[in-house]
C-alpha cells in the first residue's frame, strides 16, 4: 500500500535544498526505509572488506575440521564462528564473500535488464506500428514461459559461468522494464510539451532522450530497485539447482544445495546462508517500497 | 464471444514467437548433436545422428520441419528415458498438479483471513505483523523455506517424511513451501483491495443501513475485492509452474518440475523443448481464461 507523502505546501515552507537532501530527510522519517538503507549498506560494506572481516579462506577444505558446530555448541571452536560444511570450509567466511557474488550479479543483471527494458520500450511506445507489435509479443512469449525454466535451458546450453549467469538473468528479466516504460511513453507521448517539441521539429531522439526518458526514470528507478531482490533470489535458486555459480567459487545458493544433504546432521551449513540471502532481500524490498513512496505513488503493489 | 475468439487469435504470433525461441535455443547456441550423444561418442556417430536428425539442412528447413512435428504431437524422444518424450511428461503431470493444487489451497487457507483482517484492522498492530509476515514470506527463498520445514518438522520432530510422494503426509511440507510465497503475494493483495473497496459508496450505505460489521466484511466487500485477486492469482500461473521446479527438487517430488530440471542437467534436449512447450500453452490458456473471468465478474468492464 502506498503512504501518503507529505503534503507538498508543508516542502515549500522551507527553504529551497537539494533535492537529494530532502530525500535524505523523508528516508529518517520512515523507519521501514532506514532498515533497508542500513541493510543494503551494511552487506555492501561487507562485499567490498570481505578480507579483512575474516582470516579464513572461503574455498579452503579442512577434511579434519569438517562439520564442525557453530562456536557455542559443544565441539565447536571460534576460528569458526558459525561452524564448517561438509568439506571442512568456514561458513561465516563463505557467508562473508559469498555476498559479493550475490550484489555482483543482483546490480549488473539489473543493469542489463534495465538497459535492454528501457530501449525497447521507449521504442514500442514511441513508434508504435510494427515495432510495438514485434517487441510485445516478444515480451508475451517471453512472458508465457517460467523465467527459472527459461533460464535453465539457455544455462544448460552455453554453460553455467559468472558472465553467463548475468548475461541470462539480465537477458531475460528485461520484459519487466519494456512493459513498463512502453506504457508510461504511450501516455507521456501525447501531452503538450511532447506534441510542442514535435512541432518546432525537433528530432525523434532529442525527444525521447530529453523529454520521455527523464519522466519515465522514478518509475524505473523504483522498479529496477526491488528488481535486484528478484535476481538475488533467482540467482540463489540456479545456483541451488546446479547451473549457476560453480565451485570454487562462493555462492550463497550454493552453499544451500551443500547444506540440504547434511540438513539431518549438521542443521548450520543450510540455515546461516539462507538467513544472509532473506535478510538482504528483506533489505533491499524495504529500500524499494521506500523509494516507491517517495519516487512514484502512482505505482501499487 | 468475440472477444475470446479474437484474444485466442493473439496467441497465434506468440506461440510461433516461443516455438523459434525454444528452436533456436536448442539447434543454434548449441551444437545439438553433442547434447544427444554421451560425450565418449565418435566423430563418425556424430556425423551419421546429424545426417540422420536432419541438421545438415539449412536453417529455415530444419526450423519447417521442427514445426510440422510439433503440430502432428511428434516432441521426439528422450535419450535418458528411450520413450516418447510427450508421455514421460504426461506420466509426471498428475504429481506436479496435486502439488500445485495443493499449495494454492494452503495459499488460500493462509492469506484469506491473514488479508481480511490486516484491512479491518488496518494500521493496528495486528495488520503490522501481518503485513511484515507477508514482506518476510517474499523474501524467503522457497528452497531455504523447504530445507528448514524438513529441519523442523522432519528430522527434529518427525512429523513428516523427508521426501518423496505417495501419502498425505508426503505433500503437506512442499505444499507448505510453494503456497508461503503465493499466499504473501495474495495477503497483500487481498488487503490492498479490500482497503480499496471498504472505502466505496455502497458499503457506507450498507453501514448507513444498519448492518453488522461481519455481513458488511463477508458479503459485501469480500466478494468484490476477490474479483482483483483472483486474475491476478490466475495471473501468477507462470511463478506458480517455476516454483515446482524448485520445490520438487528440494522434496524429491517425483513431478513433471523435478524431470525438467533433470532434463536440464542430462541436457536431454527432446524433453525440454516438449515441456517448456507444454507449459508455455498452458500459461498462455490460463491467462486468456483470468481475463475472461475478470470481464464476466465485473460488469463494470465493457467487451470491446
Amino acid at each position: 500500500m502506498t503512504e501518503i507523502t507529505e503534503p507538498i505546501a508543508n516542502e515549500q515552507k522551507v527553504k529551497p535544498q537539494s533535492s537529494l537532501k530532502r530525500l535524505g530527510k523523508r528516508l529518517l522519517k520512515s523507519k521501514t526505509g532506514m532498515v533497508g538503507l542500513i541493510i543494503v549498506v551494511a552487506v555492501v560494506l561487507m562485499a567490498i572488506f570481505a578480507p579483512l572481516l575474516t582470516d579464513n579462506d572461503p574455498a579452503k577444505t579442512d577434511v579434519i575440521n569438517r562439520l564442525l558446530p557453530p562456536f557455542w555448541l559443544e565441539g565447536g571452536s571460534t576460528e569458526f564462528l558459525l561452524g564448517t560444511d561438509n568439506l571442512g570450509r568456514d561458513v561465516l567466511s563463505r557467508i562473508i564473500y559469498g555476498s559479493r557474488i550475490s550484489l555482483l550479479i543482483g546490480i549488473s543483471a539489473v543493469l542489463l535488464a534495465g538497459a535492454i527494458g528501457m530501449a525497447l520500450g521507449l521504442i514500442a511506445g514511441y513508434y508504435g506500428k510494427v515495432w510495438d507489435f514485434i517487441i510485445m509479443r516478444t515480451v508475451d512469449s517471453l512472458l508465457a514461459i517460467p523465467n527459472i525454466l527459461f533460464m535453465l535451458i539457455i544455462l544448460a546450453v552455453m554453460g553455467p559461468s559468472l558472465i553467463t549467469l548475468i548475461l541470462v538473468l539480465g537477458g531475460t528479466s528485461w520484459v519487466v522494464y519494456a512493459r513498463m516504460v512502453r506504457s508510461e511513453t504511450l501516455s507521456i507521448k501525447e501531452r503538450d510539451y511532447v506534441r510542442s517539441a514535435k512541432a518546432i521539429g525537433a528530432k525523434d531522439f532529442r525527444i525521447i532522450t530529453k523529454y520521455i526518458l527523464p519522466n519515465v526514470l522514478s518509475s524505473f528507478i523504483v522498479i529496477a530497485t526491488l528488481n535486484v531482490a528478484t535476481t538475488i533470489i533467482l540467482e540463489a535458486s540456479l545456483s541451488f539447482l546446479g547451473l549457476g555459480i560453480q565451485p570454487p567459487d562462493v555462492s550463497w545458493g550454493l552453499m544451500l544445495s551443500d547444506g540440504r544433504e547434511y540438513i539431518a546432521t549438521s542443521w548450520w551449513v543450510a540455515t546461516f546462508p539462507g538467513i544472509a540471502i532473506t535478510v538482504t532481500v528483506l533489505g533491499v524490498i524495504f529500500l524499494g517500497d521506500w523509494l516507491r513512496d517517495v519516487l512514484d505513488p502512482k505505482i501499487k503493489d | 464471444m468475440k472477444y475470446f475468439l479474437k484474444s485466442l487469435v493473439k496467441t497465434i504470433p506468440v506461440l510461433l514467437l516461443i516455438t523459434l525461441i525454444v528452436f533456436l535455443l536448442v539447434r543454434v547456441t548449441g551444437d545439438p548433436v553433442s547434447l544427444m550423444l554421451p560425450e565418449t561418442a565418435t566423430e563418425a556417430e556424430r556425423d551419421s545422428l546429424r545426417e540422420a536428425m536432419g541438421f545438415n539442412d539449412p536453417l529455415p528447413i530444419q526450423y519447417l520441419n521442427y514445426l510440422r512435428d510439433l503440430v502432428t504431437g511428434d516432441f521426439g524422444d528422450s535419450f535418458r528415458y528411450n520413450t516418447d518424450a510427450l508421455n514421460l511428461i504426461l506420466e509426471r503431470l498428475p504429481a506436479t498438479l496435486e502439488l500445485a493444487i495443493a499449495s494454492m489451497i494452503v495459499a488460500i487457507i493462509i492469506s484469506v483471513p491473514l488479508g481480511i483482517l490486516s484491512a479491518v484492522k488496518r494500521n493496528s498492530f495486528l495488520d503490522l505483523f501481518i503485513t511484515g509476515g507477508a514482506v518476510l514470506g517474499k523474501a524467503m527463498p522457497s528452497f531455504w523455506l523447504g530445507i528448514m520445514l524438513i529441519l523442523l518438522l522432519s528430522v527434529t520432530f518427525q512429523f513428516f517424511p523427508v521426501s518423496g510422494r505417495g501419502t498425505l503426509g508426503h505433500l503437506v511440507l512442499p505444499a507448505i513451501t510453494l503456497g508461503t510465497g503465493i499466499a504473501a503475494e495474495m495477503t497483500r493483495l487481498i488487503r490492498s483491495s479490500m482497503l480499496e473497496i471498504l472505502g466505496q459508496d455502497f458499503i457506507r450505505t450498507a453501514r448507513s443501513k444498519g448492518l453488522g460489521e461481519a455481513i458488511i466484511v463477508n458479503k459485501h466487500a469480500f466478494r468484490n475485492a476477490l474479483i482483483p485477486v483472483v486474475t491476478i492469482m490466475a495471473l501468477q500461473t507462470s511463478t506458480l509452474i517455476g516454483g515446482t521446479l524448485i520445490t520438487e527438487t528440494v522434496f524429491a517430488w517425483p513431478g513433471l518440475g523435478q524431470l525438467l530440471v533433470q532434463s536440464v542437467n542430462l541436457r536431454d534436449m527432446a524433453v525440454v523443448q516438449a515441456a517448456t512447450f507444454i507449459i508455455a500453452i498452458f500459461v498462455i490458456l490460463s491467462n486468456l481464461f483470468a481475463d475472461l473471468v475478470y470481464r464476466l465478474l465485473d460488469p463494470r468492464i465493457k467487451y470491446d
